[in-house]
């Protein structure tokens, strides 16, 4: 494990250095507590956009066509808490990108992923550095369970539409 | 050049005079390898932390050791705007007290609690010494979690010493005074009749560290300076230096200077338990406060306790005896195996080592030199192990290595002596810089001391650092004692007076650490959980802003009909979830601090406008790329106005036609 743990540490360390040196103060220490985020998965080259980084994939997300009406509801309360400061549910941009569309944008375990593991993920994803260099605002860890996600992802699909 | 030749000329002759002597110069030749020792790389962590009396600050300071960087100062008994410790709503409970609310104390001996005799990495106790009150800080938060008012006490400074498996938190009152209950209201030639000292034994819960006074213990009206508790085969023991035996009331430095010897006490605290199962407690009436923190409902609560449990030394056999100690002892330290109480008097010139064998030997055989006040006195040769002879002048404090050695502090020849348990025979001296009073060794108080450094803690730093006008920084030096020799390595400077300290190895406690507190689980009545219920409600003339605050804004960030003579409480929520995002709140021209509120939390500022206008709003710690868009305006008008109430975010107001 304390070998893990220092050989994420290099790994992190040499994206820094690959990247220029991030100015932003740490905000924590996600890459040891991702369990999913293998050593090779820190290299920028080997970064998968359509997937994101993370623990979420097309095997362990896979969604039913029609919503599930409980795990929305359960989202839109989640959503009120942690993400509503920053997001609206129309296309407009407050803090972050409005939110319609956005499950025909990006894949579930795309969103899933960046939600759990933000820091990794803006560090990595062109699409995001591009989306921080218009908000400026790094979009906070929320510290998200896993379940929580996925409900999220259900409030999403609720808001574009899916019945 | 030639006047830097001559200088070290000069400063070798000062230097070997110094060694035949007791050195008092600043520049005593530090050995190559001691920046190295010392050195702790940028990003690098430090192998200890080490937790530091913050003196009259009333404060207690972290630092890492052996870098000797301060990692963070914990508001415990004084008010910290910074933090916003006791000028919150939710914060200032924790400094009510039976005299009502104080913005300070003065803080003395920093305690890590125990199992078994070993620390064990849950909570740091410390005293404050003059309104007296013991306080519990947390290792996970690294905040006061607890604070308890000791009554019948007064300058509480023989505190808080514990017992091996923090059964109790121990507290002595360093000045007499008439009990509580009593009627204090008599002349001060009666101290001999109505001075008495107090004794607290405060348990601990073994879980959520909860701590009460179990009993209190009535003794002579003596000065009870320090204290440790017994461990191993001493363990149910605990003991108490006393000076002023002479029971002095007037010019004590050299009335309470008299006798030859004054005291040790030992109290048989599990006696002490049998009494109160017994029914022998006498409970009498007592005013003070148990404040307590909660990490859940983000708040503080006080509550005022009026009785408390009384056993009497005098009334009560085997509870309390004394030993025989010369000269106004200090310290009162027990060695690792339990068996050792070293006794150090301040104006003795040896330092004498107590057996606690042969203490409980005489105890059985009665062998009583006579009595004090009713509680027998042992006879001094019947106790005594040994005496460390020609130690230095000036003893104060020892702790102990794990290879039975002690170290003792000599605070008028300003310098740390390593000596021998057994043979007593003195093995090295170093210099300190100056006048030093406690020392600390991690574990050095415990059944396991964990002995690679040592630190001294100075009351005079005089020329030690740049300076800096009349007032000087208080300092501690850190000592490499892995090998025979001590070796200085640092000088590191330290807020407040140090007095005494306890260190712990980082690895017990670093991955503890509370990162955030969950939103969900907030349960302060005025959390606001999502931007969605911001609101703001007014009850008559007091007016509550649930707010939030996140990245950058806070919601509402506007609010109007805020009316002289309105009391407006800001409850503001940080929404975020992520480690290292505090958000600040400060309101121009409050007669308060900010608030500085962590992840997940919700805390309240009052404010009472004092004027009519526009007052801004913004967050004080920077928070992001934004940060300094992050503020917003209160409309504050007349008494009896017809400005409505609202309250809004992100509604702006269209170029042309500006807002009512």
């Amino acid at each position: 494990m304390r070998n893990i743990k220092i050989i994420l540490v290099f790994a992190a360390v040499g994206f820094f250095i690959a990247c220029g040196g991030g100015n932003q103060k740490p905000t924590s220490d996600t890459p040891a507590e991702t369990p999913a985020a293998a050593p090779e998965k820190a290299d920028a080259a080997s970064y998968d956009p359509n997937r994101g980084e993370g623990k979420f994939n097309e095997q362990n997300v896979t969604l039913d066509p029609k919503l599930n009406v409980a795990m929305a509801e359960a989202g839109e309360k989640i959503v009120g808490v942690k993400c509503t400061s920053c997001h609206k549910m129309t296309e407009e941009r407050l803090v972050g990108p409005g939110w319609k569309g956005v499950t025909q944008r990006k894949t579930p375990h795309w969103i899933m992923n960046f939600i759990t593991n933000p820091d990794a993920m803006i560090d990595k994803d062109p699409e995001l550095q591009a989306q921080l260099e218009l908000c400026l605002v790094r979009m906070p860890n929320q510290s998200l369970a896993d379940e929580e996600a996925r409900n999220i992802v259900e409030f999403m699909r609720k808001n574009d539409g899916i019945k | 050049m030639k006047t830097n030749k001559i200088t070290l000329v000069i400063l070798t002759i000062v230097a070997i005079f110094a060694t035949s002597c007791r050195p008092k110069n600043a520049g005593t030749a530090i050995k190559g390898d001691a920046a190295n020792k010392s050195y702790v790389a940028p990003g690098q962590y430090d192998e200890y932390y080490n937790f530091v009396s913050g003196g009259f600050s009333g404060q207690m300071s972290v630092y890492g050791l052996p870098s000797g960087r301060l990692l963070r100062v914990i508001p415990v008994f004084s008010i910290d705007p910074e933090k916003g410790w006791g000028y919150s709503e939710e914060t200032k409970p924790m400094l009510n007290t039976s005299h009502g609310f104080i913005p300070w104390d003065d803080a003395h001996h920093p305690e890590l609690s125990q199992t078994n005799g070993e620390i064990d990495g849950k909570w740091c106790f410390i005293n404050g010494n003059n309104t007296p009150r013991v306080a519990r800080i947390s290792l996970k938060t690294f905040r006061t979690e607890e604070i308890i008012e000791l009554p019948n006490s007064a300058g509480n400074h023989s505190s808080p010493f514990i017992t091996e498996n923090t059964e109790y938190v121990v507290a002595g009152t360093r000045f007499s005074v008439p009990p509580d209950n009593a009627n204090g209201d008599v002349p001060i030639s009666s101290y001999k009749e109505n001075f008495k000292g107090y004794i607290s034994f405060i348990s601990v819960g073994k879980e959520d560290g909860k701590m009460d006074i179990a009993f209190q213990i009535e003794c002579p009206g003596v000065n009870f300076d320090l204290s440790h508790s017994g461990k191993g085969k001493s363990h149910g023991w605990s003991f108490f230096s006393c000076y002023n035996t002479e029971q002095a009331n007037t010019l004590l430095e050299v009335n309470a200077s008299q006798k030859d010897k004054d005291f040790i006490m030992a109290v048989n605290w599990k006696k002490a338990e049998e009494y109160l199962k017994a029914g022998k407690g006498k409970k009498i009436p007592a005013k003070y406060v148990s404040n307590t923190y909660s990490d859940i409902t983000h708040s503080a609560k006080s509550e005022m306790r009026t009785e408390v449990t009384v056993l009497n030394a005098k009334e009560l056999k085997d509870l309390c005896y004394f030993m025989p100690c010369p000269k106004s002892p200090h310290g009162c330290d027990v060695d690792p195996t339990g068996e050792y109480i070293v006794g150090s008097g301040k104006l003795a010139a040896l330092v004498p080592v107590f057996s606690f064998d042969k203490m409980i030997k005489a105890i059985e055989a009665k062998d009583f030199a006579g009595d004090y006040d009713g509680i027998p006195v042992l006879k001094y040769e019947s106790v005594l192990y040994g005496e460390v002879k020609k130690p230095g002048l000036g003893p104060l404090h020892t702790e102990f290595d794990d290879k039975g050695n002690a170290y003792t502090s000599f605070f008028v020849s300003s310098e740390v002596v390593k000596w021998n348990i057994k043979d007593l025979k003195v093995i090295d001296r170093v210099p300190t810089y100056y006048s030093v009073g406690h020392l600390c060794i991690p574990g050095g108080d415990t059944k396991k001391p964990s002995a690679k450094y040592l630190i001294a803690y100075n009351k005079i730093t005089k020329d030690r650092y740049l300076p800096t006008g009349p007032e000087l920084s208080q300092s501690a030096q850190l000592y490499d004692i892995s090998g025979e020799k001590m070796q200085l390595i640092l000088d590191f400077p330290t807020i407040g007076e140090p007095h005494y300290g306890q260190a712990l190895p980082a690895e017990m406690i670093k991955n503890n650490q509370v990162k955030i507190f969950k939103i969900e689980e907030n349960k302060n009545p005025y959390a606001t959980k999502g931007e969605g219920e911001s609101k703001v409600v007014r009850e008559g003339n007091k007016v509550h802003v649930y707010m939030t605050a996140i990245r950058s804004h806070f919601a509402p960030d506007n609010i109007e009909g805020i009316k002289m003579g309105d009391e407006v409480f800001f409850h503001v929520t940080n929404l975020e979830q992520d480690w290292d995002v505090p958000h600040g709140f400060a309101v121009k021209g409050s007669n308060n601090a900010e608030l500085l509120i962590m992840p997940g939390e919700t805390q309240t500022l009052k404010w009472i406008p004092d004027r009519v206008g526009m007052i801004p709003i913004y967050c004080t710690d920077f928070c992001s790329a934004l940060h300094q868009e992050m503020q917003g305006y209160v409309r504050v008008s007349p008494a009896g106005s017809k400005t409505p109430l609202t309250f809004s975010v992100g509604k702006q107001a269209p170029a042309e036609k500006p807002a009512q």
